[in-house]
């Protein structure tokens, strides 16, 4: 099956957490907090607001979209030629919360993707160990 | 048979294996002889690793009288180069970390 390099695609990532819907939201949107999962950065929970995230293999440039307290936050990302739209959704349960990660986009050309692969293998990889070990 | 991101991410998370297939990328067809002397490991170690390529699409294999040349198939890695792919474990890997700066947030 082949894909053409500006085809929209999808990624979406869901889990259960043992935790209320607030303290997640605190998580994703307090400055101290997201650097301590995601990346470094200078995000307000403001429309609009334009901020980074900051790791050491680059910057992703983001734009808040929405934003419904402790409910859903959508934020623009952008980096290594892929430009997506990030967005979060909280929804409470008996147990805490179910949290869902949809990252909608275009796909970055597959020359520079190509090259990104085959000379970030070692980086790519090892950071992948950990993900792949989970894989069981 | 479809070939899996997760089944490329497993069978190259091995740097040995890893290390094998990059060489084979850059060096084209070698056989497992020359392929033991660079690895480091022994050569039953190699033809496991190569059969663990093999299987998930990632080399062939060639035979020419009593050796066998074998030889990468880089197209095998278009799945990695599809975004969604490395961002999918992008995001579990945050999705972990969420989890433990969750539990933290409770001390």
């Amino acid at each position: 099956m082949t894909r053409t390099a500006s085809e929209t695609r999808t990624v979406v990532v869901e889990r259960e957490f043992a935790h209320p819907p607030e303290k997640l939201w605190r998580a994703l949107t307090q400055p101290h907090l997201i650097a301590e999962w995601l990346m470094r950065n200078d995000f307000t929970p403001v429309v609009d607001h334009r901020f980074k995230l900051e790791a050491d293999w680059g910057v992703v440039d983001c734009q808040v979209v929405t934003i419904e307290p402790h409910r859903s936050l959508s934020y623009t990302w952008a980096a290594l030629g892929l430009d997506s739209v990030v967005t979060w959704t909280l929804t409470p349960t008996n147990t805490g919360t179910h949290l869902r990660m949809e990252q909608t986009g275009f796909g970055p050309d597959q020359t520079r993707a190509y090259q990104g692969a085959r000379y970030g293998w070692p980086k790519f990889f090892d950071a992948l160990e950990q993900s792949v070990a989970r894989l069981g | 048979m479809p070939r899996t991101p997760d089944l490329l991410f497993r069978t190259l998370a091995d740097p040995t294996r890893r290390a094998i297939f990059e060489g084979l990328c850059r060096h084209g067809e070698q056989t497992v002889g020359a392929l033991t002397t660079k690895a480091g490991v022994s050569q039953p170690a190699v033809s496991k690793h190569l059969g663990v390529l093999k299987q998930a699409g990632l080399v062939r294999e060639r035979h020419e009288g009593r050796q066998t040349h074998y030889r990468a198939q880089p197209k095998a890695l278009s799945p990695l180069l599809d975004w969604t792919s490395r961002m999918a474990a992008f995001w579990e890997s945050r999705f972990d970390e969420l989890e433990k700066l969750l539990n933290r947030m409770d001390q």
